[in-house]
C-alpha cells in the first residue's frame, strides 16, 4: 500500500471519528425523542464515505442514500445544520422539510440524501450528463447499497453511463441486507461488482472497512473518469453495527458475523493507520478526537436553541 | 386564433402544431446553451411524432441524445442534470410510458425543491403526448394528467393549438419547476397562426378560445377542438357558449374561471380521460365552492368512460366525449330540461 501523509491520515481519521461520534450523539437524541421519523445510523461503514470523498474534489457531486449522514459529513457538512435538521429546525440544510432521509447541501455538490432505494442513481447519472454536455471536467459520485443493486434503475443508469462514456462513480456499500433481507438469498451472484463488465464498465472491489483500500481505489476510479474513461462500479464490501435502524435490533444480524466486522471497526482502523502510518502519538489523536466531541456538543446547542419552521410560509417552496 | 391572445400581432403564419413545438425548441436551444434534449428517437429519427426533426443536425448530440428504452434512469438523469443547472427536454414517447418513470417523477422532481427547503430547483421539462388515437389501444392511449396534476411541486401544461403550444413550451422551458408537457397524438397535424415575432405565455394563464354567453365549456387538449365544433352547431341554434381552455391545469387560472362562471352561470366540463378521480371533478368543487350563487343548475361534467382505452375503432370512439355528447349536454342544460 502507498505511503500517506500524516496530515492525509489524521484528515481521514477525523472525518471517520466525526461520524461516529455524530451517529451515537444523534442516536442519543433520537432516545430523548428530540429526532423523530426515520434514522439510518451509519455506524460500521465510515470509511466508505470518507475514503471516496477524500478522492474527491469542491466541485464534483454526490448523491447519498437513506443512510446518509456519513456522505454529508464526509463531504464536508456542517455539524450545526446537519443536526438541526434532523431537529426539523428553521436552521438545519432542508429548513426542516427534509429531515434525516433527504439531507442536502445542493450549493457545495451533495445532491441529497434519498429517501428511495435505488432514486439517487440516475440523479449522479444525470449530474454526470451535465457536467459532460458542459465539458467539464467534474465527476459525480453515486453512493447506492446491494439493496438498490436489484433495483431497475442500477442496470439501466449503469448501461447508459457506459454507452455515453460518462464520469460517473457508482459506490455500491454492499453491507450485505436489504433492510433484513441478505443480498445471497436475493441474487445468485453477490459479489455485485461482477455486474459491471457485463456493460463493459471498469469494476472494482474493495474492502469497505478499511479507508485507505477505499481511497485508493476511488482515487483511481476518478483519475478513469477524469480521463474520460468512466464510468465506474465501485463496490465496497462492510456490515452495519446495528439493524437497519434505531428502531431494528437487527436480530437477523449472526453475532458471530457482527463480532467479525466490529473486530474489522472502519474507525480503529483508521485510528491504526494514523499512529502506525502517520507515526501520530497518542495524545495527537486524542486531540483530533476532543476536537470532535466538542464541536458535536456546539452543533447540538446549535441545534436545541434554534427556532422551529415558521407555519406561515412553509407553503411557499411548493 | 385565440380571442384572448397576448398582444396583436400583425404578422402571423400557420403552421402545424408539431412545427409550432419544434419551433419553440429550436429557439430556446438556440438561446440558452444549457437546455438540451433527450427521449427515445429524438435524435437520428426526429421524434415519432416529427417533433425534434432538425435539431441533431443543429444542435449535434451531446444536446439532442438519442436514450435506451430506460424510461425512469432517463428521466431520472433529466432530474439530475437540472438540479446541477441544465434544462433538460425528456421527452417519453407516450404518457403511458411515465408510468415507468413515476419514482423519479413524483418522488424526486416533484419534492426535490420542497424538501431541500426551497434551496433546490430542477428546471425540467417532461414533454409527452396522450390520448386515443386510432387504435392504438389500452397502452398507448390513456390520458394520465389527473396522476401528475394530483402530485404537489408539478406544473401540467396541456396546450391545445399551434399557438400555445409554442409559447407555453417557451415559457416551460424557462420554468424552474419541473414541468409535465402533454401533447395530444391528434394535435400534431392539426394547423394555427403563430406570430413571426417572438413570443411566450405565461404558465397559469387560460384562454378563452370563443366567446359566448349562454353556456361555459371547459376544456383542454384535444377537447378543445371538440367544444368549437359544438360551439358553433350550437350557434346554429341560437345557443353561444364560451369555449374555455385551461391550457395550464397547474397552476389553474381559477379567477378566469369564475369570471366566465359568473358571466354564463351554466358550466359543462369536457375530460377525455376517466371520469373518476378526474380534473373536471376538481374544476367543478372549486367552482361549486367559489360561485355557487352564480350557477343556474348542476355543473355537467363528460368525462370518458371508467375503462381501460379498447383497440375497436367503434369501442374507442365510445370511451370518450364526442362532439354530440357536448352538443346534447348544452341542449339539455340550456333549456332546462
Amino acid at each position: 500500500m502507498a505511503k500517506y501523509s500524516k496530515a492525509m491520515l489524521a484528515g481521514l481519521y477525523k472525518t471517520l471519528y466525526t461520524i461516529r461520534v455524530f451517529e451515537n450523539s444523534c442516536i442519543k437524541l433520537y432516545r430523548q425523542g428530540l429526532i423523530r421519523g426515520y434514522f439510518h445510523p451509519y455506524l460500521g461503514q465510515e470509511a466508505i464515505a470518507t475514503g471516496v470523498c477524500a478522492a474527491l474534489e469542491k466541485d464534483d457531486y454526490i448523491t447519498s442514500t437513506h443512510r446518509g449522514h456519513g456522505h454529508c459529513i464526509a463531504w464536508g457538512g456542517d455539524l450545526k445544520k446537519m443536526v438541526a435538521e434532523l431537529l426539523g429546525k428553521e436552521t438545519g440544510y432542508c429548513s426542516g422539510r427534509g429531515g434525516s432521509m433527504h439531507i442536502a447541501d445542493i450549493t457545495a455538490g451533495n445532491l441529497g440524501a434519498n429517501g428511495i432505494v435505488g432514486g439517487g442513481i440516475p440523479l449522479g447519472l444525470g449530474a454526470a450528463l451535465g457536467a459532460s454536455i458542459r465539458g467539464e471536467r467534474r465527476v459525480a459520485v453515486t453512493f447506492a447499497s446491494d439493496g438498490a443493486s436489484n433495483n431497475g434503475v442500477f442496470a439501466e443508469s449503469l448501461n447508459m453511463a457506459g454507452a455515453w462514456n460518462l464520469p460517473y462513480i457508482l459506490v455500491i456499500e454492499n453491507n450485505q441486507y436489504a433492510v433484513s433481507t441478505p443480498i445471497e438469498e436475493v441474487t445468485r451472484v453477490s459479489d455485485l461488482y461482477k455486474r459491471g463488465p457485463g456493460y463493459g464498465v471498469e469494476s472494482v472491489c474493495v474492502d469497505g472497512n478499511d479507508v485507505l483500500e477505499v481511497y485508493q481505489q476511488a482515487k483511481e476510479a476518478v483519475t478513469l473518469c477524469r480521463r474520460g474513461k468512466g464510468p465506474v462500479l465501485l463496490e465496497a464490501k462492510t456490515y452495519r453495527h446495528m439493524g437497519h435502524h434505531v428502531n431494528d435490533p437487527g436480530a437477523y444480524m449472526p453475532e458471530e458475523t457482527l463480532a467479525y466486522y466490529k473486530s474489522k471497526d472502519p474507525v480503529k482502523i483508521g485510528r491504526k493507520y494514523l499512529l502506525e502510518m502517520g507515526k501520530a502519538t497518542e495524545e495527537e489523536a486524542r486531540d483530533i478526537e476532543k476536537a470532535v466531541e466538542h464541536e458535536m456538543e456546539e452543533a447540538i446547542e446549535f441545534a436545541v436553541t434554534s427556532p422551529e419552521p415558521s407555519l406561515e410560509e412553509f407553503l411557499k417552496e411548493v | 386564433m385565440s380571442t384572448t391572445q397576448e398582444t396583436a400581432q400583425a404578422r402571423t403564419r400557420t403552421i402545424m402544431y408539431r412545427e409550432a413545438l419544434n419551433e419553440a425548441l429550436r429557439e430556446e436551444m438556440r438561446r440558452d446553451p444549457k437546455v438540451f434534449l433527450m427521449g427515445e428517437g429524438v435524435a437520428q429519427r426526429g421524434g415519432s411524432y416529427k417533433v425534434t426533426t432538425g435539431l441533431l443536425d443543429e444542435f449535434g448530440p451531446k444536446r439532442v441524445m438519442d436514450t435506451p428504452i430506460s424510461e425512469a434512469s432517463f428521466v431520472g438523469a433529466g432530474v439530475g442534470a437540472a438540479i446541477t443547472g441544465m434544462r433538460p427536454v425528456v421527452e417519453i414517447l407516450f404518457v403511458d410510458f411515465a408510468m415507468l418513470a413515476l419514482d423519479q417523477i413524483a418522488n424526486q422532481a416533484a419534492k426535490f425543491k420542497f424538501i431541500t427547503g426551497g434551496k433546490g430547483k430542477v428546471p425540467l421539462v417532461l414533454r409527452t403526448q396522450g390520448g386515443v388515437g386510432s387504435g392504438l389501444a389500452a397502452q398507448h392511449s390513456q390520458s394520465l394528467e389527473a396522476l401528475f396534476y394530483h402530485i404537489p411541486g408539478l406544473k401540467l401544461i396541456m396546450p391545445s393549438t399551434p399557438y400555445d403550444a409554442k409559447g407555453l413550451l417557451k415559457s416551460a422551458i424557462r420554468e424552474d419547476d419541473p414541468v409535465i408537457f402533454i401533447e395530444h397524438k391528434l394535435l400534431y397535424m392539426t394547423t394555427g397562426e403563430v406570430p413571426e415575432e417572438e413570443y411566450s405565455i405565461e404558465l397559469g394563464k387560460a384562454d378563452i378560445k370563443r366567446r359566448g354567453t349562454d353556456v361555459t365549456i371547459i376544456a383542454w387538449s384535444h377537447m378543445v377542438l371538440r367544444a368549437l365544433a359544438a360551439a358553433e352547431k350550437l350557434a346554429e341554434e341560437g345557443i353561444e357558449a364560451e369555449v374555455f381552455d385551461p391550457r395550464s391545469l397547474v397552476p389553474l387560472d381559477k379567477e378566469m374561471i369564475i369570471d366566465s362562471v359568473k358571466k354564463t352561470e351554466n358550466v359543462v366540463i369536457v375530460q377525455e380521460a376517466v371520469r373518476r378521480g378526474g380534473i373536471a371533478s376538481d374544476i367543478a368543487s372549486i367552482i361549486q365552492a367559489e360561485a355557487f350563487d352564480y350557477l343556474d343548475g348542476p355543473i355537467e361534467i363528460l368525462a370518458g368512460k371508467n375503462t381501460p382505452i379498447p383497440f375497436n375503432l367503434n369501442l374507442e370512439k365510445a370511451c370518450v366525449p364526442q362532439e354530440e355528447d357536448i352538443i346534447e349536454a348544452v341542449r339539455r342544460m340550456v333549456s332546462g330540461t
